[in-house]
């Protein structure tokens, strides 16, 4: 133990599941869970929508509302959820916590998109056709409402988090990399208090083109994130969903009365070079750095059903250790930046509440008993770069 | 011997080697020669047609290969190029620099060419979502894939020069070269490297870009003199002028330079940063927030405001900025900041957005070691309201010994930099 340890006390989450960190672990840690789909929008791909929200909990002028796109709404929501959680609504606590957001972004005006690409059907000049449309056509607030580092903007305007501001990009990897510079401010002593998460909303075109130009997404009935075949496209089912948290050196936490969840006691991240064949060895090397006691452990894993990740990450947990895979997307869809952040969350809400979850796929993940005393938490790139950490009793 | 430990006891952090693109030309020699001769590289627009738009003027890159090739083809150019110039300095292998990477760049999306060309084989008879999924899945293309992941750059760029782990893509809008930079150090300092590479790049100045920004009236229209529009501080300043450019540094423990006898640049003495909670474009009208990162830099540092010889400013010629850098500075350095020497790298380079906190902190090293203050050009009718030596017009010689740069973007992102010529 020690004053600089990295503690959780505080998570907001949303998925298709509902709100809240409540919420998720009572539906998680029911047996036989079911998943919440929507297998027409956007046919043939299923995706995991948003549940209802009502957004003026969390975000109470509706003109701030209109200034952001989904996305924003989303993780600024999820992020006061967090902040009410830790009971850090103070005036002088959100002036001094940094902030570090995993985003996406690019939630485009569909419209205005399509009337450009009909128009250039039966145009030559579609520089000029771009020009035409986009000066008059694209609302002058769109631009901020879905740009990366505005989610940030936003909960610094709206939960008035000051004492800094950092976004980082690149899917999953900016999830990862934002949880482990986080954990390493506090742990060296470069920041006391944090907030830290991720949103993704997927019910739009263009974040399913994302995936989909590389033939990523999952095509056929909906299966769980260990059985989706090859032939039925490329394992990715996606979901709309945040992840927030509040981390605290365990000194901070404790001068200001805050029990915690759980602490993370080490992060670990990887860049494996996948063309050259390595990935499990690559991630056996990600989940050996983080010094995970010599005992089963559950394995709350990001997976995104993504066939060649997916696979190489089964493979390596199950020769680095036994693990208990939980396979959280199989529920939640996969939430890109969000994923990681959400993984430590469920790892998190186990140790709390001193039991493992059922298994999400009971053919593919295998029973485990007893309170938890550490938990594995895993965000494996469906495409590129590798984090895991290691979640333990604060 | 300098001491290699700081006023907390942390590493000192030296800059070993610096890079930079800009319009003005590429390396650190050309551009320093047309930055001191207060030379413009703003120019009018050639890279797509400016029909129907109110600025038509920028301060794109248009020399390199992938100038026409998209805003992530020519984003990775730029910092590739910067990081070449950067990495050798500095005497590190090129393709084995071994120390983690942080870049700044721009969210860029799918860029319309693609769009389009995704869309010219899209069959019609399908719902319109899903027109471009089904064009995309029957025909998966790789380069438009990664074109399309914000992680695809830096995963680049890790490969061509074998830095070490996972690479960080930030974006803290216009302050995020600084934010590179700050987190390099941070990294150091934390004793997780002995060096890091920063880069700040960017190459998105697109038709798209530039309605975005001249839809929320950000930009200067002042097209008839192109290497007039840029205009920081002057009662006439109507906007930025968008343009495209990188920067590299090469982050290094003092202790780590010395010993194996790399030529130390400057030092990063110390970063502050503050959030501001009042709009998404807006500072607040106090300017609390940019005071607040300036003493956190100043503290960070070890430093008074007193100790302070040049201010490299954020400058981007809008009238709101130019207005509150103003206010916060004077608050923090009081009646001496008539007379501190304060210059904006802007007025030649233009507004290069994600790049500028990187390029403008490697004119400001460049600016100590060689006694030499770029200068703010088309100085030609000061604002009444803003009195600032802002060395006008011509270049000045001056001894300077250390220097704050700061960098302010969109959703309330301050940030600022202490660098001083020599280790104490």
């Amino acid at each position: 133990m020690s004053a600089r340890d990295v503690v959780i006390t505080g998570i907001g989450l949303v998925s298709s599941l509902g709100e809240g960190a409540e919420r998720h672990w009572h539906v998680l840690s029911t047996p036989g869970a079911k998943p919440v789909l929507d297998a027409e929008r956007f046919q043939p791909y299923t995706i995991h929508p948003l549940p209802e929200i009502d957004w003026g909990l969390q975000i109470a002028k509706r003109g701030d509302q209109r200034q952001m796109e989904t996305w924003q709404r989303l993780g600024t929501y999820a992020a006061g959820v967090a902040l009410d959680d830790a009971d850090a609504k103070d005036e002088a606590l959100l002036a001094t916590m940094d902030m570090v957001v995993a985003a996406g972004g690019g939630e485009r005006d569909s419209a205005v998109d399509q009337a450009i690409l009909d128009a250039a059907a039966s145009r030559n000049d579609r520089d000029l056709l771009l020009n035409e449309k986009l000066t008059t056509e694209l609302r002058p607030t769109l631009f901020l409402a879905q740009l990366s580092n505005l989610l940030a903007g936003n909960i610094s305007i709206v939960h008035k988090v000051t004492g800094s501001s950092r976004t980082f990009m690149g899917e999953e990897g900016a999830g990862v990399s934002a949880i482990e510079t986080a954990a390493a401010r506090i742990r060296s002593g470069q920041s006391t208090h944090m907030l830290v998460g991720g949103a993704f909303q997927t019910e739009h075109p263009d974040m399913l083109l994302g995936y989909e130009l590389d033939g990523f997404l999952h095509r056929k009935r909906w299966k769980s994130v260990w059985q989706r075949a090859a032939n039925d496209g490329g394992g990715v089912i996606t979901g709309s969903g945040a992840a927030f948290l509040v981390l605290e050196s365990r000194e901070h936490a404790e001068a200001r009365g805050r029990n915690a969840y759980a602490a993370i006691s080490s992060v670990a991240s990887g860049r494996a070079r996948r063309s050259e064949g390595n990935l499990v060895e690559a991630i056996s090397g990600v989940v050996r750095a983080l010094g995970a006691p010599d005992q089963r452990l559950m394995a709350v894993s990001g997976a995104s059903g993504a066939h060649a990740a997916t696979g190489a990450e089964r493979n390596a947990l199950q020769s680095a250790g036994e693990f208990a895979l939980r396979g959280f997307s199989t529920l939640t869809g996969h939430l890109k930046e969000a994923q990681f952040p959400f993984a430590i969350a469920l790892a998190a809400l186990a140790i709390h509440n001193g039991a493992p979850y059922p298994a999400f796929d009971a053919e593919n993940e295998s029973p485990l008993e007893g309170a938890p005393e550490a938990v594995l938490a895993t965000s494996i790139g469906y495409h590129r770069f590798e984090g895991a950490a290691l979640v333990v009793k604060a | 011997m300098p001491s290699t430990t700081d006023h907390r006891g942390r590493p000192v952090i030296a800059v070993t080697g610096v890079g930079v693109v800009t319009s003005l030309g590429q390396g650190v020699e050309d551009n320093w020669t047309a930055l001191t001769s207060g030379r413009s590289g703003i120019h009018p627009i050639t890279r797509f047609p400016t029909e129907h738009l109110n600025t038509t003027i920028s301060g794109t890159v248009d020399f390199l290969a992938s100038s026409d090739k998209g805003a992530s083809a020519l984003t990775y150019e730029l910092a590739e190029i910067a990081a070449l110039e950067a990495v050798a300095g500095a005497g590190y292998d090129v393709g084995d620099f071994a120390g983690p990477l942080f870049l700044a760049s721009p969210p860029v999306e799918l860029d319309w060419h693609e769009r389009l060309a995704l869309y010219d084989s899209a069959d019609l008879d399908l719902p319109v979502y899903e027109r471009l999924l089904a064009s995309a899945r029957e025909q998966l293309r790789q380069e438009i894939f990664e074109a399309s992941q914000f992680g695809a750059i830096a995963d680049r760029l890790a490969d061509r020069f074998g830095t070490r782990g996972l690479p960080i893509t930030l974006s803290t809008a216009c302050a995020s070269g600084a934010t590179a930079i700050q987190l390099g150090i941070e990294a150091i300092q934390r004793g997780e490297s002995e060096r890091a590479l920063a880069i700040g790049a960017d190459g998105s100045a697109t038709a798209e870009a530039l309605i975005r920004f001249s839809l929320l009236s950000a930009l200067s229209t002042q097209n008839e003199r192109p290497e007039k529009a840029s205009k920081p501080f002057s009662k006439d300043r109507d906007g930025f002028v968008l343009a495209e450019g990188s920067a590299a540094l090469v982050l290094e423990s003092l202790e780590s330079a010395l010993s194996r006898g790399a030529p130390v640049l400057g030092i990063m003495r110390g970063c502050g940063e503050k959030a501001d909670d009042f709009h998404r474009t807006r500072s607040k009208p106090d300017g609390s927030p940019a005071i607040a990162a300036v003493h956190a830099a100043l503290a960070d540092a070890g430093m008074s405001a007193d100790e302070i010889d040049y201010v490299n400013a954020h400058g981007t010629s809008t009238p709101e900025n130019d207005k509150m850098e103003h206010l916060s500075l004077s608050t923090v350095f009081g009646e001496r900041m008539k007379r501190i020497p304060i210059s904006s790298n802007k007025s030649m380079i233009g507004h290069t957005l994600s790049a500028a906190g990187a390029i403008e902190a490697v004119f400001s090293l460049l600016t100590m070691a060689r006694g030499v203050i770029p200068p703010t050009i088309n100085y030609d009718h000061p604002d009444p309201a803003i009195e600032l030596d802002v060395v006008p017009n011509v270049k000045r010689e001056a001894e300077v010994g250390t220097v704050i740069s700061n960098s302010f973007g969109f959703g309330g992102q301050n940030t600022c930099l202490v660098m001083a010529r020599e280790p104490v």
